[in-house]
């Protein structure tokens, strides 16, 4: 019985399988083909090489990362516990209404955190009314990580609320009743049990925001580059498909160690793979 | 507590929606800044209905996101189904690894390498022009899987194995189990990553732009154009709308759901 | 959320439908015998009269004379538009890329011989603007622009009216200079400052280019593109270069904003219709050429664009509005010092983007990072060991 279910089970995957192979590993491999060969076709390791100038925009790009991760997990998580103590109906309605903002493009709501932002924007006017001194906002590094919260956080309340709203209330009743109070129900509780939907949501948030491009060049002013931003340019400005594929295969390296790390000491029972 | 509570998720929502105020302010500007406001017009409103191509890719977005969401839900459910079901391998490590590549790329790579893919078959077979509706629903599909599949997991990793074998004594074939056990439990799971595909698909710009072909142009990959030259309010109009549009939808949806919960708390 | 979504879909279906119902037209130079036939045209964004603000909607009037359907779309540069086509995934009919741009496709065999005999109204371009040097015999593009870069300055805020491109370089506009955010545009302004030849093959003349917008750097408040509008029409920032069209719809907004040619000389540009290999229709596509130069649709055209017009039609025409304007068509003394752009060497491309990449991470004070990444490093590190402990103190789990 077990068995057949299973096997049952396993089929379902090989569709995914199938498309996993031709759309996702074989354009892999071109990625690697272009990171170790040059214009000409013949293997080459100074693409490679090449990468020891970028190094800094690397760190700059993970820095970001990391700083966006964690403040969207202190914005989201709370966020998804609150919601999910109110009734179904509240629920969906705010999940949906955390999601709207996203429907709008991309571009015209950094538009308009560039308006809201910037030197003689809606901030520093309100601030003049009022008769404070205006701040500088706008192309800073704090402008470029806000633009990234506000982008990908909803990717990070989604997972946990999912996870949290599927957890057994009798868990936390229990808790209550063995003497637990409500922080602690949450710190010891819930927090621990909503480890699956973390780890997809640092994921969610985190690969992003070091990959992004242009987030970077409107709101940080185009002084400094992200990774992204140093990537899109050797695709789409200088053809050198080489080097642009050796800075994301070094990326997408980073980014997989990174993930692997983190799942070593979120799930106890996993294997050493990028599972989330 | 509660009070704290509701003030926090007022502010997350005054953070989400600041940019949205402001765009839809600068939607009834008269002049074509959207920086500066001189007054107050509906012209950029009667523009958007003059301007053909702007709906064109309107139309042409939604489609490929409803498409594309709903084909990756789909194969990405299943999917994690049988991920679940896998032993703790080798096998299932790199067929997770492999699932994660799209997110980890950087998306222009993803472009890049698809277009390079698409290219290459195209030469294969002897087609020209290869680039399209087709190609850019392969794409947007293949972005989208990992984030059903990230969502449907934990999901499935929750849900007691009991469960469906108890389903299965009881007399369930393991088809009528997973209709009637697993998939009321990892819905709301299957759900959300359905409206994280769709919302990617709906504002993805780079992957669509090496995807795409010279019949198929959407929202973004027309508003991204306008970068060398000005984004008109138009673009703002045209998002103050699909966002009215969202809000009603949303009531409504609201409002109908009522009896829904209601059968539900009855269950109960 | 599925009944959402196809509510949504019919709205917008219903609302496409309404606007593209048109009646039926035909003029007498055109016949309707290609109805049902298509062509794609690739044009940069925002870059034709597409209806809006009372133009005609010329893909739409070029069917309701032909019969021919037009599929339009849009890239933001030339870079752009030449990695789709280099791709050979999808043919084009029509596209309309700068000069450089053109003279890189005659290169490397990516571009039909346009028939002139159907071109039939070639006669109405200025001669100034046929046969240049990016396509000396003139077999391969048909000018559909022209314009110029010159220096945008907000006169209120500026102590004296700036005449050179070192302005930019002056200190007293600190953190009030916007600069181009594509290097071809950037170091050609460096190269005026130096009086170096915009396409240098010399990697030394980069260098210097390169060093001095490096010393440029500290004073730039953003490398912008199209930000300069708000930027600009909001008084965020003094100076700014940018093409002389766009800064006319600039002070529409801000009556402040003035421009300049600088004294060093001036970036030239000619964006031309071409016809890519592998086109599926060569006669309709030579037909839409030569409908965008018909005198009415070139100067409905014009008025739209604000760029300068090639067209003697346009540019004689006393009704247009932008008959003489002092901006779009400068005085011979002025447009006789520009430099147009050339195709660069591969290798010259490649030095060009490495000293643009340099610019862009050098001057910057890694130190911090470095700090932060490290004692992050060590705090997961740390975190790490304490849930091992803590998993050994309770075993129970």
């Amino acid at each position: 019985m077990k068995k057949s279910s299973s096997l049952w089970a396993r089929l379902c995957a090989a569709p995914y399988i199938v498309w996993m192979i031709i759309f996702i590993a074989a354009p892999l491999l071109m990625v690697a083909y272009y990171a170790f060969t040059d214009a000409a076709g013949n293997f080459t390791l100074k693409n490679i090489v090449a990468l020891d100038g970028y190094a800094g925009i690397f760190i700059r790009s993970i820095w970001y990362g990391i700083i966006t991760t964690i403040i969207s997990l202190i914005i989201a998580f709370p966020f998804a516990y609150a919601i999910s103590q109110k009734s179904t109906k509240y629920q969906s309605t705010m999940i949906m209404l955390l999601m709207v903002p996203m429907w709008m493009n991309f571009l015209i709501r950094t538009y308009s955190w560039m308006n809201i932002l910037s030197d003689n924007g809606i901030i520093n006017t309100a601030l003049k009314a009022i008769g404070f001194a205006p701040i500088e906002m706008i192309n800073t590094p704090g402008a470029v990580i806000l633009g990234m919260v506000y982008n990908f956080m909803p990717y990070m309340v989604l997972p946990i609320y999912s996870v949290i709203s599927k957890m057994d209330r009798n868990i936390i009743e229990a808790a209550q009743d063995l003497g637990c109070n409500k922080l602690k129900v949450i710190t010891r509780v819930v927090l621990p049990m909503s480890v699956p939907g973390i780890v997809s949501g640092i994921t969610m948030v985190f690969v992003p925001s070091v990959s992004t491009f242009y987030i970077s060049q409107k709101l940080g002013g185009g002084k400094y580059d992200l990774i992204g931003d140093t990537i899109e340019r050797q695709f789409q400005t200088s053809y050198n498909y080489n080097l642009g594929a050796s800075i994301s295969l070094v990326l997408m390296i980073l980014l997989l160690v990174c993930m692997a790390f983190m799942n070593t000491f979120t799930s106890d029972d996993e294997e050493g793979g990028i599972v989330i | 507590m509660k009070t704290i509570n509701k003030l926090y998720t007022a502010l997350i929502l005054i953070f989400m929606y600041a940019p949205i105020a402001v765009l839809i302010l600068f939607s009834f500007n008269e002049s074509n800044s959207t920086s500066v406001f001189s007054g107050f017009s509906l012209k950029w409103y009667i523009e958007l209905f003059n301007d053909g191509e702007t709906l064109k890719a309107l139309y042409n977005t939604l489609i490929l996101a409803v498409l594309s969401s709903v084909i990756a839900t789909i194969l990405g459910t299943a999917a994690a189904v049988g991920i679940d079901y896998m032993k703790k391998g080798p096998l299932r490590s790199i067929i997770m690894t492999i699932t994660n590549i799209p997110m980890m790329n950087a998306d222009i790579v993803t472009g890049v390498s698809l277009m390079l893919l698409f290219v290459f078959i195209a030469t294969i077979f002897g087609i020209s022009g290869i680039l399209g509706f087709g190609t850019l629903l392969i794409a947007h599909v293949t972005f989208n899987l990992p984030y059903v599949i990230l969502s449907v997991l934990p999901k499935l990793k929750q849900l007691d194995p009991h469960l469906t074998e108890a389903a299965q004594d009881l007399g369930c074939t393991p088809f009528q189990a997973f209709l009637k056990v697993v998939i009321p439990n990892i819905l709301s799971g299957v759900l959300t990553g359905m409206i994280m595909a769709f919302t990617l698909s709906l504002d993805d710009f780079v992957i669509s732009y090496f995807a795409s072909g010279p019949e198929f142009q959407t929202l973004p990959l027309r508003i991204f154009s306008m970068t060398k030259r000005r984004v008109t309010p138009d673009m703002y109009a045209l998002s103050t709308l699909i966002f009215v549009a969202i809000l009603i939808l949303l009531l409504l949806n609201n409002l109908t759901k009522k009896d829904e919960s209601g059968v539900k708390g009855a269950k109960k | 959320m599925k009944r959402l979504i196809s509510i949504l879909t019919l709205i917008f279906m219903s609302a496409s439908l309404i606007t593209a119902t048109a009646e039926p037209w035909d003029s007498p130079s055109y016949k309707a015998q290609l109805t049902g036939e298509y062509i794609n045209v690739y044009n940069w964004g925002e870059y034709i009269a597409d209806g809006s603000e009372g133009t005609l909607d010329l893909n739409a009037e070029f069917t309701r004379r032909t019969g021919i359907k037009v599929n339009y779309t849009n890239y933001a540069s030339n870079e752009d538009m030449y990695a789709k086509l280099k791709s050979g995934g999808a043919t084009y009919d029509v596209i309309i890329p700068s000069d450089y741009m053109v003279q890189r496709l005659i290169n490397e065999n990516m571009l039909e011989k346009i028939n002139f005999d159907n071109i039939t109204n070639f006669h109405y371009i200025d001669d100034r603007y046929k046969n240049l040097a990016f396509d000396p015999t003139n077999e391969f593009s048909v000018p559909y622009t022209v314009g110029m870069v010159g220096l945008i300055y907000n006169s209120e805020m500026v102590s004296e009216a700036p005449d050179s491109w070192t302005a930019m370089w002056d200190e007293q506009y600190s953190g009030d200079i916007l600069m181009f955010n594509n290097p071809r545009d950037a170091f050609a302004i460096s190269q005026f400052v130096l009086g170096l030849s915009l396409n240098t093959h010399t990697p030394d003349d980069w260098a210097l280019a390169y060093d001095k917008l490096l010393e440029q750097k500290p004073l730039i408040q953003s490398y912008v593109m199209d930000e300069i509008f708000n930027k600009m029409e909001n008084n965020e920032a003094i100076l700014a270069p940018y093409y002389a069209g766009d800064f006319l719809s600039m002070k529409d907004n801000n009556d402040a904003l003035e421009f300049v040619y600088p004294k060093e000389g001036t970036n030239y540009f000619v964006d031309a219709m071409c016809i890519p290999k592998g086109t599926q229709n060569k006669t309709a596509a030579e037909m839409y050429i030569n409908f965008m130069l018909e005198p009415d649709i070139a100067l409905e055209n014009a008025e739209y664009i604000y760029y300068a017009s090639p067209h003697v039609e346009v540019i004689n025409n006393p009704d247009y509005s932008l008959y003489q304007n002092p901006v779009i068509y400068p005085d011979a003394e002025t447009l006789a010092n520009t430099q147009i752009f050339e195709d660069l060497p591969t290798e010259t491309m490649q030095v060009m983007t490495n000293y643009w990449d340099e610019l862009k991470i050098d001057g910057y004070d890694y130190t911090t990072y470095y700090v932060c990444f490290g004692a992050a490093i060590i705090g997961v590190i740390a975190l790490t060991i304490y849930r091992n402990h803590k998993k050994h103190k309770y075993d129970y789990d």
